[in-house]
């Protein structure tokens, strides 16, 4: 039997609140979630409080920014204890496949926030005639 | 000279110095100057791993930094200046090697024996005393975390006793 995943939000701002607040508006939990915002945090102060939501693991880490203090503070976790994923550009889609499949083991987890979530952009220089406007 | 900012934030390499500040300016590279994190290969990829393809991390000593720097003189390379701290900012200046860049305080965050002075500067008394020494040799210091952000003067900085 797997262990349930930890997902933990670490953003700017109010963006991990604001994405579990979204993601309880579609799908009405948000449990194995954790929000944590980096604001007035010293670097190692941020690292230490990931690291007690983190517990033993298994955990999957989403961060915003590649280059912010929140993606470092969570690679530092990662590169000292196993079963931790840091997965970087967090988005809703992303989240909301986690909390639906955060009791496989996680390297489907994985495996699938790879392969199913994508960004989707359309785009083109032309109206499409055929659909009704309003 | 190209170095487009010169900065003391204990985060380092983060959002705010990629994104918010080197976004819009075409960077080359990213250099820290800090003598323990020279000392350590993994911490140095850790960070390395944040940053663009286009943009080089560079990890010196303040001795090697003392030497490097001038050398920037002789290249167009566009580039950012970071330490953790005022006391590795000062040690540069001292040296005479930063004249006529604004150093940028960006960061010094909430920890025991500091102050609040403003939303992402907080100072102990040792910090005060560093910011003191800093100015004797480099007058221009001011307080902004982000371009859009009122730049603060020293001596309005070190008037404040808390935010």
């Amino acid at each position: 039997m797997s262990e349930d995943v930890r997902g933990i939000l670490v953003g700017h701002g109010k963006l991990a609140e604001g994405l579990l607040d979204a993601v309880e508006g579609i799908i009405g939990s948000r449990e194995g979630l954790i929000p944590l915002d980096n604001a007035d945090l010293t670097p190692e102060a941020l690292e230490v409080r990931l690291l007690e939501l983190v517990g033993k693991g298994p955990a999957v880490v989403f961060v915003d920014l590649p280059s912010g203090s929140c993606a470092f503070a969570a690679r530092r976790i990662r590169a000292h204890h196993p079963r931790i994923a840091v997965v970087c550009g967090v988005n809703l889609p992303l989240v909301l496949d986690f909390a639906f499949h955060r009791t496989l083991p996680i390297e489907e987890i994985l495996e699938r926030l790879r392969t199913h979530v994508g960004v989707s952009i359309e785009y083109s220089t032309d109206a499409d005639s055929s659909v009704p406007g309003r | 000279m190209p170095i487009l900012l010169c900065r003391v934030d204990d985060r380092l390499i983060h959002g705010q110095v990629v994104v918010g500040w080197g976004a819009q300016t075409g960077l080359d590279y990213i250099a820290v100057v800090d003598d323990k994190l020279v000392q350590s290969e993994w911490e140095q990829d850790l960070y390395r791993a944040g940053l663009a393809e286009s943009i080089e991390g560079r990890f010196l000593s303040v001795a090697e930094a003392v030497e490097w720097i001038p050398s920037l003189a002789q290249n167009t390379e566009r580039g950012f200046i970071l330490t953790r701290d005022i006391a590795t900012m000062r040690q540069l200046a001292e040296q005479g090697i930063l004249a006529d860049i604004e150093i940028n305080l960006g960061g010094l965050h909430d920890a025991p024996g500091r102050h609040r002075v403003l939303p992402y500067l907080f100072l102990s008394a040792e910090d005060r005393r560093e910011l003191e020494r800093l100015r004797r040799v480099h007058p221009s210091v001011t307080a902004q975390d982000v371009p859009s952000a009122r730049k603060v003067e020293l001596d309005e900085l070190l008037e404040s006793r808390s935010g």
